[in-house]
């Protein structure tokens, strides 16, 4: 068993937080073209044990959002506000030595692409021993024993063997299997996978998955999984989290989310997709328009200028007035949305419901 | 559209009526085995591609489904000849094309054309939007009615580009629209055939409908036929009439598209379909996965028999030592099974559970 070297601090006020804590966190690029706003007031929670979904398109700000939670926009001109508590350790606020001592031993990320996030003059067996080596006190002989054993957790045959391969010698499948390993070593209480399966074939895709899966039961690890697909979030989270243009627009547990959810732009994706289990439509109904450029965010709701809804609403007020993130009926279900609840519901109901 | 456009002629490949626009017979092809550095591994061909057989008519579109390394995009560039075949026979248009040399297949290409994955990579970032989808006229040296930039801008309007955006470069737009801008090339001088190469797979979940959807549109209105190349099988699902699953260079299945998605027969379509998330979370949570072991084989040292079994489910779970000696030392050959519904395997059949989650209809 690993013993991380900062032993956790007190609970922060005496509350007891959540064992991941987002706060009204914002993200801010100045650039030359002018401020981009990639995160703008983002908050949830998230416990041990759960996995939670983040779901957008490019742009809004969902892989951001994970690098400020790994502490990795210190040192680079990002403006980050808000508040970030990881186990009782608020990270906004600590220093980039801090910070990294959680990396690797708290906290674990695994990204999309593993050929361009493994280093390609060193063997992955290496890279997998030093994750170890740098947040605990053995020996190189224990390291590669530690790295060897991981191997064959992830399901790399000849795990002695292909310790001393090269990235450039494993398939697409196995760097990613290789990366899990080098993440979850040191057993980190949180992993971060931003669209760890994007790359990969869809044989592949279902076998990471169980394997993230399988590690986050063994170790009761909360898990953030960064998607654009819906059939994965499905298939693997218990919460999810909607990003869109920097914000929250839908949260709530992952059931809600597809059987019941309110938000416009959640329907616009989920009436988006192609889809092997129902009837085939004619024509997809895609979401008019592209993703806003996050310099000139659209003023009042983030969606306004792409939704077919907003006749709904009394007048400018989408616009002009930016709503609120509201709680709904159901426990943890909160959207962002002017139009009332009761209507939402009766228009998922009568015409987004059917048409899926 | 007038036929002035497209002034160059096919000589005697007028389709007969009844005969495929496209048939492709036992294609193959091999790339020279590639020396590791160690001595001896040299002369091993990877066979990419390895006896391919299968048809499209006028104005369908054939969705060719596999994984990488299966051999989708290489048949893809054999078939518009950007590959040279290593054996067998593509007929176009009434005429075998596969052992034409590049002089002879130049008036061909007006009407084979290609739209890639990559919408970064597959544009000249040096030239402009006008002179990118004014190539295919000037190369072909077609003569137009009223000039090259108003059939360029006119086809801009068609594939939902802004005309007056002409002098632009392809680094002002966005992946969408740089496919949009791939697909206006593609369609310039109205060929009879694209194939498409993963067309969508880069681009966000709802432009990549938007894209699907110009596709059909244009497909009804210039009747050309598709051949689509995608690892997705949903949105293949969406477009394709017939629908081929590759593997390891081999066609594994094909029937039409209703025929596969309701009732496949190969134990490998299987997997794909079972692998396929689907955004429904009480369908996931009981569903039944079939779980390939192992890494794919390597095309230069593919496995005996049936190039599948090494990974067969069926073959590791469910078949009697006899019938799998069969699966590893006797080649399957493509039956049909229902007309038009062919499968390369000795014990093709149906899986019951997987099709129960595929029937359409309320979920529980």
């Amino acid at each position: 068993m690993t013993t991380p070297l900062s032993a956790p601090t007190l609970r922060g006020g005496g509350t007891s937080r959540a064992f991941l804590e987002v706060k009204d966190l914002r993200v801010h690029f100045p650039t030359a073209d002018g401020l981009v706003k990639s995160v703008d007031g983002l908050s949830f929670e998230l416990e041990r044990g759960e996995i939670l979904g983040i779901v957008g398109e490019s742009g809004s700000g969902k892989s951001v959002t994970s690098l400020a939670i790994l502490g990795l926009h210190k040192g680079s001109n990002a403006r980050v506000t808000g508040e970030i508590w990881l186990d009782g350790r608020e990270i906004v606020g600590a220093t980039e030595d801090e910070v990294r001592d959680l990396r690797g031993s708290e906290m674990g990320m695994i990204f999309q692409d593993p050929l361009s996030s493994l280093h390609p003059f060193y063997s992955v067996g290496a890279q997998i021993s030093e994750a170890y080596l740098v947040h605990t006190k053995v020996s190189k002989k224990d390291a590669k024993a530690e790295a060897i054993r991981m191997l064959e957790k992830v399901g790399i045959p000849n795990a002695p063997s292909r310790y001393n391969d090269y990235p450039h010698q494993f398939s697409g499948g196995m760097r990613q299997r290789a990366m899990i390993a080098m993440a979850l070593i040191c057993q980190p209480q949180l992993l971060i996978a931003d669209e760890p399966t994007t790359a990969l074939d869809v044989t592949v895709q279902a076998q990471i998955l169980e394997l993230i899966k399988e590690l986050h039961d063994e170790l009761n690890s909360a898990v953030i999984l960064i998607t654009h697909d819906l059939g994965v979030v499905a298939e693997t989270c218990d919460k999810v989290l909607v990003m869109y243009g920097g914000q929250c627009v839908e949260m709530g547990p992952v059931d809600e989310l597809f059987y019941a959810p309110e938000m416009p732009y959640t329907w616009g994706l989920l009436r988006s997709m192609p889809r092997m289990d129902r009837d085939r439509q004619t024509r997809l109904t895609p979401i008019p328009g592209s993703p806003p450029s996050l310099i000139n965010v659209p003023s009042g709701c983030v969606f306004n200028t792409r939704c077919p809804f907003t006749d709904r609403v009394d007048g400018d007020r989408c616009r002009t007035v930016h709503p609120n993130l509201e709680q709904g009926p159901t426990p943890g279900h909160a959207v962002r949305c002017h139009i009332p609840a009761a209507q939402r519901q009766e228009i998922w109901r009568t015409e987004i419901s059917p048409s899926l | 559209m007038t036929d002035e456009t497209t002034a160059v002629s096919i000589s005697s490949g007028s389709v007969r009526s009844g005969e495929p626009l496209l048939s492709v017979r036992g294609v193959s092809k091999y790339f020279p085995g590639g020396g590791s550095g160690l001595l001896g591994r040299r002369g091993k061909p990877i066979k990419a591609v390895d006896g391919v057989t299968f048809s499209l008519d006028q104005g369908q579109t054939l969705g060719l489904v596999g994984e990488s390394g299966c051999g989708k995009s290489t048949t893809g560039r054999v078939i518009s000849k950007l590959l040279e075949p290593t054996s067998g026979e593509i007929r176009f248009d009434g005429r075998d094309i596969a052992g034409l040399k590049p002089r002879e297949m130049k008036s061909y290409r007006s009407q084979i054309q290609m739209i890639f994955q990559d919408p970064f990579s597959s544009l000249n970032p040096r030239h402009t939007i006008g002179t990118i989808v004014g190539a295919p006229f000037r190369i072909q040296g077609v003569k137009t009615e009223h000039g090259i930039k108003a059939e360029v801008q006119g086809m801009m309007e068609r594939v939902g580009l802004n005309p007056e955006h002409y002098n632009r470069y392809p680094h002002e737009f966005s992946g969408g629209q740089r496919q949009r801008i791939g697909i206006a090339r593609a369609l310039a001088l109205r060929p009879k055939l694209i194939v498409c190469d993963e067309p969508v797979s880069a681009l966000d979940v709802s432009v990549q409908a938007q894209v699907v959807n110009l596709l059909e549109d244009l497909q009804q209105e210039f009747g050309v036929a598709f051949v689509f190349i995608a690892h997705d099988l949903s949105v293949v699902r969406h477009i394709a009439d017939r629908v081929a699953v590759m593997y390891l260079g081999k066609i594994m299945e094909i029937a039409d598209r209703d025929t596969l998605y309701s009732e496949p027969l190969h134990p490998y379509t299987h997997a794909l379909m079972s692998a396929v998330p689907v955004p429904d979370p009480r369908k996931e949570r009981r569903r039944e996965r079939i779980l390939l072991t192992g890494d794919l084989p390597s095309p230069s040292n593919p496995p005996t028999g049936c190039v599948f079994h090494t990974r067969c489910q069926k073959f590791r779970e469910e078949l009697t030592d006899v019938q799998r000696d069969r699966c590893r030392t006797e080649l399957p050959v493509l039956t049909e099974k229902t007309p038009g519904h062919e499968v390369y395997c000795h014990f093709p059949a149906p899986r019951a559970g997987l099709t129960d989650l595929l029937k359409t209809g309320v979920p529980a």
